[in-house]
């Protein structure tokens, strides 16, 4: 294929120059006799199926009118095909496919994630103004008295449920769905009841009984107008005119409960508010700048959960990088005698909790931490009940010995190799100059083992301080803090707080959760910062 | 403290002719290293072998594994990958798919990337290389949130690849394709002297055929460590996965497991047991079977 700029390939650590002419025309000879007929098919097919993919996602974007979308899809698209067809671009065809995924999946991301922190999205908040207009509006439907009773039939488009309504004063056909308001459609008849119309499978008796549940909600809108209400069907037969008791104004932007009522008006909150503060939910999603980051940190109940969370994830941290290094160094030191036998045994059994998946060790020991039913108290203990998971200090320290069991075999191997690299001349030397082992291993190997381990204990650090699964499986993050409005107990981490906050419980708060995110993001930054500029790694990147 | 026998003097030893043997000695030199050795492997190998002990369990609760080897049966394994409630089986093929999947795209997409940061001099190399090192310092699940509603997002026009899918969840961990496993194969691929390309290049190989043919081969050690260790991290990944699979029929054993045992009390801790042992297997296999490999290239992390 293209090795036509051949100067961009490392030749030495000089900077490359602009080829010539001349080379240019060379490389190309070079070029056009090396690729081969099938490499260049294999590459005009493999970008054939990209850009069929591209065209695919760009028919469906526009016709969702997702413009911003199917613009980037489009340039993003035109970048590929010209980074796989110019001669040049050489890194670039080695790059852009990880590119691709870390731009929309990392980078990304993080930067949505910085945009969610300041919205209220969330249960309750998770649509547009139109969205919690309609969804109020179909949730207090109450059916009109008087209303006359309108024949209808069930009928299913492509698995989306209507209904086909005739009216009963004037004979006219109307279908509509949950979604689509009532629109007048010809039909076939069979008596007074439209029955089949064109586009719409009629539902048969068995599978309105099949579906009954499905068809029980379903409320078609009357028309545009939401305060028209919606017709809903009781037994797939027949249905009866449903007003809201909300009344909606659009030109003031308020709600008006027409039974006690109440004005809920836009207060700029993301949900309809009456004067003594009562929210109507669901809300919508609005930005609500830096309001999730003061509640963190200044509402009391949020606050405190706040800080021992935090406190707790740095000594979480900190305590399992120490003591996995400083037991895996000392094995390192006992194993490291050639004079001992059977060492690669040891090793082999030693590095077993490494090999087994963490998340399937956190169960196992979870289960013979139980307080009643583990093998820990009932055996270890003869039938104690030491509430190994549920008291919150010594919650904490079964977590730190779990994690020392799943962490110090990779400490063990790491200083093994370490220790090993050290060359002995440098402990001859000590030794004939009269240093005892002590000194030597205290003033000599401890500070060169330090230079070489050092980066890793960071990237081990850093690990553990987002380290979920041992939290999450072992003790949940519990004992449960009762007094947090949030999801949190005594053991959980930063990371398994936002988990919480995000995903579990009634309320999912996605707006706080992300902030929560963002603050970790930047004690993150701050330790990474400070971390490299002691150890210096970025200098090796020349 | 003689925890510092020098290697020198341990060679020495072995020259001497053989002397009487002295129990005090030979303690104070190698035998207090087997009780420690003793006491650690009881440590490390206890859990695995209560989980093998349960899971041979026929019929058993958690108290029920407490006495350990005490009834021999392969039910519970029986009993695991036939229940209808549990789709065990399932989540085995899920687990292996997408993190098999994963860990041979990943260690592709890295190892291009290598080839390239290690290959060729451009403009924004460095920048490159320090990029990938700081944004690799965020880890994905602290985006969760994000990940999640990315993800409706594109549910809602291409479901194939949306929430719930298994091509979804993969496209999610490819995103961190180029991190730190780039790194470790940088400097691999530094080691591989240039010349050999130069060589290759004059009888006319582009650098397309430089790649696959000969510098993917040199590589392969490192290849087989990243790929080992990514597979072992999707195995293992369990936020993301929490989030996008949403179907039991879909969920990885990760998610599926958790969920089973979620309280051990109730739960059959021996079908639970039996299914931790058919995972781990073939994890622990292939890290045993590659333990060579990967002790070289954390050490080669470790001296870098």
């Amino acid at each position: 294929m293209t090795s036509a700029i051949d100067d961009e390939v490392r030749t030495d650590g000089a900077p490359p120059k602009k080829p010539t002419k001349r080379q240019r025309q060379a490389a190309a000879i070079a070029e056009a006799a090396s690729g081969s007929m099938k490499v260049l098919l294999l590459k005009i097919v493999l970008l054939g199926i990209v850009d069929a993919v591209a065209l695919y996602a760009l028919f469906v974007l526009v016709g969702a009118e997702q413009w911003i979308v199917a613009g980037v899809v489009l340039v993003v698209a035109a970048i590929v095909n010209w980074i796989y067809f110019s001669k040049r671009k050489l890194p670039a065809k080695y790059l852009t496919p990880g590119i691709i995924f870390l731009v929309v999946f990392q980078v990304f991301v993080l930067l949505y994630t910085g945009y969610v922190a300041f919205t209220n999205y969330g249960t309750g908040h998770n649509g547009t103004k139109e969205q919690a207009v309609s969804s109020l509006m179909a949730s207090s439907l109450q059916r009109v008295e008087d209303s006359p009773t309108y024949p209808v039939t069930v009928v299913d488009r492509g698995g989306e449920l209507g209904l086909l309504v005739t009216d009963p004063d004037s004979g006219d056909a109307f279908v509509g769905t949950s979604d689509e308001p009532l629109t007048e459609v010809e039909a076939s008849f069979d008596g007074d009841r439209a029955v089949a119309t064109d586009g719409w499978t009629s539902l048969q008796f068995a599978d309105v009984l099949n579906r009954t549940d499905e068809i029980t909600e379903l409320a078609v809108p009357y028309s545009d107008d939401p305060n028209d209400g919606a017709l809903r069907t009781p037994d797939g037969s027949s249905a009866y005119r449903y007003i809201s008791t909300l009344e909606y104004d659009e030109t003031a932007g308020t709600m008006t409960n027409l039974e006690t009522g109440v004005v809920y008006s836009d207060t700029g909150v993301g949900a309809f508010t009456s004067e003594n503060g009562d929210q109507l939910l669901p809300g919508w999603q609005i930005v609500v700048g830096f309001d999730n980051f003061v509640r963190a940190v200044t509402d009391p109940r949020l606050a405190n959960p706040l800080v021992y969370v935090t406190l707790w994830t740095f000594a979480f941290a900190l305590i399992s990088v120490a003591s996995t290094f400083f037991l895996g160094l000392f094995l390192a030191i006992v194993f490291n005698d050639m004079r001992m036998r059977g060492r690669k045994i040891y090793r082999v059994l030693m590095i077993l909790p490494y090999a087994v998946p963490s998340f399937l060790s956190a169960l196992i020991w979870a289960g013979m931490m139980n307080e009643s039913f583990g093998f820990i108290n009932q055996v270890l203990f003869g039938g104690a009940s030491i509430p190994w998971l549920t008291d919150p200090w010594l919650a904490k320290l079964s977590i730190l010995i779990v994690n020392l069991w799943l962490g110090f075999p990779y400490m063990f191997l790491v200083c093994m190799g370490a220790l090993q690299s050290i060359p002995d001349e440098l402990q001859e030397a000590a030794t004939v100059d009269g240093a005892r082992p002590w000194a030597i291993f205290r003033l000599i190997k401890l500070p060169l083992l330090f230079v070489t381990v050092a980066p890793l204990l960071i990237a081990s650090f850093a690990f553990n301080f987002n380290n979920f699964n041992v939290i999450y499986m072992l003790t949940d993050g519990g004992p449960r803090d009762s007094n947090a409005p949030i999801p949190v107990g005594f053991t959980d981490i930063l990371i398994t707080m936002v988990y919480k906050v995000a995903f579990t419980g009634q309320l999912r708060d996605y707006g706080l959760a992300s902030a929560y995110s963002i603050i970790i993001f930047v004690i993150v930054a701050v330790i990474s910062i400070i971390a490299f500029r002691r150890t210096k790694s970025l200098e090796e990147l020349n | 403290m003689s925890t510092l026998e020098t290697t020198g003097a341990a060679a020495a030893a072995a020259a001497l002719p053989k002397r009487p043997f002295n129990f005090s000695r030979w303690f104070r030199a190698t035998g207090w290293r087997h009780i420690v050795g003793l006491v650690m492997v009881v440590f490390a190998c206890f859990p695995i072998l209560f989980v093998l002990s349960s899971s041979l369990n026929p019929q058993g609760t958690l108290t029920g594994s407490n006495a350990l080897f005490s009834k021999i049966g392969l039910d519970s394994y029986i009993r695991i990958l036939s229940s209808p409630d549990i789709p065990f089986a399932n989540w085995f093929a899920n687990t292996l798919i997408v993190a098999g999947i994963t860990a041979v795209a990943s260690t592709f997409l890295g190892a291009l990337a290598a080839y390239s940061f290690s290959r060729m001099r451009f403009t924004g190399r460095r920048f490159g290389l320090i990029s990938i090192v700081v944004v690799q310092m965020f880890p994905q699940l602290l985006a969760v949130v994000a990940i999640f509603l990315l993800m409706s997002a594109i549910g809602d026009w291409f479901p194939a690849i949306g929430l719930n899918t298994h091509a979804g969840l993969i496209m999610v961990y490819l995103g961190g394709a180029l991190g730190v496993n780039t790194f470790l194969m940088y400097g691999f691929f530094n080691t591989i002297p240039v010349s050999i390309d130069e060589a290759a290049k004059i009888d006319g190989a582009g650098h397309a055929r430089i790649f696959f043919t000969i510098i993917l081969r040199l590589v392969a050690p490192i290849l087989a460590v990243v790929a080992l260790l990514s597979f072992i991290s999707s195995v293992n990944e369990f936020v993301v996965a929490s989030v996008l699979l949403i179907d039991p029929q879909n969920q990885t054993l990760a998610v599926g497991l958790t969920k089973l045992v979620s309280n051990p009390r109730y739960a059959d801790w021996s079908a639970f047991s039996a299914g931790a042992v058919i995972s781990a297997l073939p994890v622990v296999a292939l890290f045993l079977w590659l333990q060579k490999y990967i002790v070289g290239g954390l050490t080669a992390g470790a001296v870098k």
